[in-house]
């Protein structure tokens, strides 16, 4: 079964994002704080007319939240029929793989532990998939 | 053609396409419950909306069909191939009269009867049942009509591209402002502009549409039923101009519908069980349509029968939804709500109005289905209160644009009670146990930073603005904001989970610069913050209120012409902004045409030298007139007039804001005016109202009163000047003016008499107090 995934960079790795989720990528400059929010939850940012929740990817993997820059770089995704947008810091390419995804076999951090899939190979390489909706709900979900 | 007709045309025919399917699964499977249902409904809406659009042939068959539909609901009948094969045959029957009417053709009806007669158990004659519909003669002529039903998502498109217009235009400008181009390029691009603008308000506009649609159509449905079943109800409108989005309109018309049937129908009771019961013969139903906090609150209210709660109970045990072990648990709420399962009605008698049970569970169907919730309250006897709440989202909400801490956020309109300034007079902030309290003019309330409350870093302004919000069921208090910038009209979507789960948010709006904002939800703050525990020094406050009830809420704006002027904000129905081009001098004056309403347009400015008015319409509930403004300044509580006016005009008098003199506008007279009526005090009847120092009578009764066309005297009667009419608000006070033999109408403030002989009149019950007013006019003629 063959699949499209979309290669990001996160938190100084490399992951997999199932390209059905995707809706495009996108610059983002300027962003909205959302005063009491969630962690994980870097703002608000315009769309063309439509508003994108931020999502600070870092923070919602546990691991502090990501240095701004003025121009970062986010995957758009549809979640629940809310637009989010995943700031990354890289994005590297869409690729087809023809395998389906592998259990995870290792112990992962509590963060990346919440937002893994599973493990999808590339030329090699072991590459975690993401689930995007992890991301989006960070911590609270999941203990719920 | 009329539009109702046209509506119900394009309705079944929609419907029809949808049931198809239902009923060809049905005819596979007649034991199927739930497409039973659905045949049924769609029968039961032809039936309703036939009713009313004086359509009897449709009426019948879909009688008819109900008729047999309902017996086999009930398990009375089973649904054998011929009731199948007649159901159907009525429904072919249904599709091809509508599309007659359409095309103005006429059918023979000889069928009808055939058909009908089809339905009725043990008629034997399965093969005499046509299950293919006769075949229309000719090849029908159809007619093209006039509008087109479009999907909402493709309105949701365009309104997305013209919002990307807006955006990309006013980067533009911001572009060619910084880049010094020559006017010819200014003067295309300022051409480009107001075409965006304009396809912009066309475009919302597709999507809004006041509630008034629906409301419109209500009083002929209550007539015709009260006459049908030779009851009367006096059936009043309230907020006919919310304004909402066109989806949810059309969700909430057949709801509408069917509560009005019901409410006529079972409610209220026929003349001689009102009068037994001691009740005005004349039933009360009055609709109602406001903005509460985020969402739209639709209220019908009738002081009918009400609900028997336990009947209901019984009802559902016998129909097999309750156990009556279960029964026992439930609460008087939990059994009302019974009301909504299908299948349960609680009319004695089944009428050809409503009453199958069926128009409730719809309604609450309908309803959830866009995000809303139906609350239901009844007293036996006393009537029944029955809310529809629908959610704001899509809809525009008039907007404050407030910021604190450096964020911009925005307060929805209808929570903002007054707006005043931390150091102005009559505001005082003081430290209570460590929380803020200010006492604005005598009102106590606890005061919320805007700052503090979104931890932002920083100190809070020096000098704040405190905003006073009433959310929707709570108490006052005051969010202090660093700096109060602008009204918007604000499309506002809903944030996402993770954003609304801080409780503070009611949604996301994009406004025109292109960053998105929040829009503030004072209820949430209120609970956030904790002052809604607060309540503090609950007591305190209610004296000092009545301290404070001298002043009045007064709008101060700046006048066409430059000046400071103020208005009693009770009479400003909204302030808007209307494009110049709908201002014009005719018949005699100048007048705008706006929302498909005329009214006369008042002001000092010449509306062809700007491009937008900004008016505020001023309204006494009948009469409308717009007042050109430049802009609204603030609103304020202020004493009575401290000067009237020499002659009397559009300005009656003079009050003192800090200090200086500004002039109060006069709303009776410029009414007056606008309703063509030269305002001679001379020749008024005079009317006497007895509670002078009662705020509800200086403030909501008299400016009625006095639109009837009375001068006012508030007090008691003195000696010299006999008054024409007395109205009474004091409850059980001696007839002031029994010996003087002048008419005295007593008002109260409960909506239910005290007892069979208590002629007074409910205060709000607008109807019977004017037909008083103006028997004793005509009577002094």
């Amino acid at each position: 079964m063959e699949s499209l995934y979309l290669i990001v960079g996160i938190a100084g790795q490399r992951v997999a994002l199932a390209a059905h989720y995707v809706e495009s990528v996108v610059e983002i400059d300027a962003v909205t704080p959302v005063p009491l929010v969630a962690a994980h939850i870097a703002g608000l940012a315009a769309l063309r007319s439509r508003v994108l929740t931020i999502v600070d990817t870092h923070a919602a993997l546990d691991l502090g939240r990501m240095e701004t820059d003025e121009v970062m770089q986010a995957v758009v995704v549809t979640i629940e029929g809310h637009l989010y947008g995943l700031l990354v810091e890289e994005v590297e390419d869409v690729i087809t793989i023809a395998d389906a995804p592998m259990p995870v076999c290792a112990v992962l951090a509590p963060g990346w532990e919440r937002a893994a899939s599973g493990v999808v190979e590339i030329d090699g390489d072991a590459l975690l998939l993401i689930d995007p909706a992890a991301l989006v709900a960070g911590r609270i979900a999941m203990a719920a | 053609m009329d539009d109702l007709l046209q509506e119900f045309l394009a309705e079944t025919r929609e419907m029809l396409a949808a049931i198809s399917g239902e009923i060809i699964a049905w005819e596979a499977d007649p034991s199927d419950r739930a497409r039973l249902d659905s045949i049924f409904r769609f029968v039961h809406t032809v039936k309703g909306s036939c009713g009313f659009l004086d359509l009897p042939r449709l009426e019948r068959l879909s009688h008819a069909a109900e008729e047999a539909l309902a017996e086999v609901r009930s398990g009375n009948r089973q649904p054998d191939v011929q009731l199948v094969n007649s159901v159907l045959a009525v429904i072919d029957r249904i599709g091809e009269l509508t599309e007659a009417i359409e095309t103005g053709e006429s059918l023979d009806d000889e069928d009808d009867q055939r058909l009908i007669l089809a339905l009725e158990a043990g008629t034997a004659a399965p093969a005499a049942v046509p299950v293919t519909p006769q075949a229309v003669t000719g090849a029908p002529a159809r007619v093209v009509s006039r509008s087109i039903r479009l999907p909402i998502d493709l309105l949701d498109r365009m309104m997305g591209g013209v919002s990307d217009m807006v955006l990309a235009r006013n980067e533009l400008a911001r572009k060619l402002r910084d880049s010094m181009v020559d006017g010819a390029i200014e003067a295309a691009f300022e051409r480009l502009s107001l075409c965006v603008a304009e396809m912009r308000d066309a475009i919302t506009r597709t999507r809004m549409q006041r509630i008034d649609h629906i409301f419109s159509a209500l009083p002929r449905v209550v007539r015709d039923l009260s006459a049908e079943l030779g009851k009367s109800v006096a059936l009043e409108i309230e907020g006919g101009d919310v304004e909402l989005d066109r989806e949810m309109i059309e969700m909430i018309r057949d709801p509408l519908t069917h509560i009005i049937r019901n409410a006529v129908d079972h409610g209220i009771e026929s003349p001689d069980d009102r009068r037994a019961a001691g009740k005005p013969i004349v039933g009360r139903l009055v609709v109602s349509a406001r903005q509460a906090g985020n969402q739209i609150l639709i209220e019908i209210v009738d002081d009918g029968r009400g609900i028997d709660g336990d009947r209901l109970v019984t009802k559902a045990i016998a129909a097999g939804i309750l156990s009556p072990e279960g029964a026992e648990m439930l609460t008087w709420p939990q059994k009302l709500a019974l009301v909504f399962e299908p299948g349960l009605s609680t009319a004695q008698a089944i009428s050809a109005i409503s009453g199958r049970g069926v128009g409730m569970d719809v309604v609450r169907s309908n309803v959830e289905r866009i995000g809303g919730l139906v609350d239901i309250e009844s007293r036996p006897q006393q009537g029944v209160r029955l809310a529809l709440r629908v959610p704001l989202t899509l809809t525009i909400i008039p907007a404050l644009t407030v910021s604190g801490g450096g964020q911009t956020f925005a307060i929805p309109r209808s929570a903002i009670d007054e707006i005043v300034r931390a150091t102005g007079d009559g505001v005082r902030i003081e430290l209570l146990g460590g929380v803020h309290v200010a006492a604005i003019r005598g009102r106590r309330m606890p005061v919320v930073s805007l700052s503090e409350l979104t931890h932002a870093p920083g100190r809070p302004s020096a000098a704040p603005t405190l905003v006073v919000l009433r959310p929707a069921g709570g108490a006052l208090f005051a969010l202090s904001v660093d700096a109060v910038h602008d009204h918007e009209e604000l499309v506002v979507k809903p944030a996402a989970p993770a954003v609304m789960a801080t409780g503070i948010y009611a949604g996301t709006t994009l406004p025109d610069n292109g960053r998105p904002m929040l829009l503030l939800d004072p209820a949430g703050i209120a609970a956030v913050s904790g002052v809604a525990a607060q309540q503090l020094a609950a007591v305190e406050a209610e004296t000092e209120i009545r301290e404070a009830a001298h002043l009045v809420q007064t709008l101060l704006f700046r006048d066409s012409d430059g000046v400071d002027r103020a208005i009693r904000l009770s009479v400003v129905e909204r302030i808007e902004e209307v494009p110049a081009s709908a201002a014009r001098f005719t018949a005699g004056r100048m007048r705008i045409a706006h929302n498909g309403q005329l009214m006369p347009l008042v002001g000092h400015c010449d509306p062809t030298t700007r491009q937008k008015l900004r008016v505020l319409r001023i309204s006494d509930g009948e009469t409308q007139l717009a007042y050109a403004i430049d802009e609204v300044v603030d609103i304020i509580a202020l004493p009575p007039l401290a000067g009237a006016a020499a002659q009397p005009g559009p300005v009656a008098g003079v009050v003192m804001v800090e200090g200086r003199q500004v002039e109060l506008l006069d709303p009776h007279w410029l009414l007056a005016e606008a309703a063509g009526l030269p305002a001679s005090p001379a020749a008024r009847p005079t009317c006497l109202l007895t509670m002078a120092d009662d705020p509800w009578t200086s403030e909501i009764l008299r400016p009625l009163v006095e639109a009837a066309g009375y001068n006012v005297v508030l007090g008691c009667p003195s000696g010299d000047a006999r008054p024409d009419v007395i109205i009474d608000t004091g409850a059980g006070a001696a007839d002031p003016g029994a010996d003087a033999g002048i008419p005295v109408v007593r008002l109260r403030s409960a909506p239910l008499p005290a007892g069979s002989n208590d002629g007074s009149i409910y205060r709000y019950d607008r109807t019977a107090l004017l037909a008083i007013l103006g028997e004793v006019t005509a009577a002094r003629r």
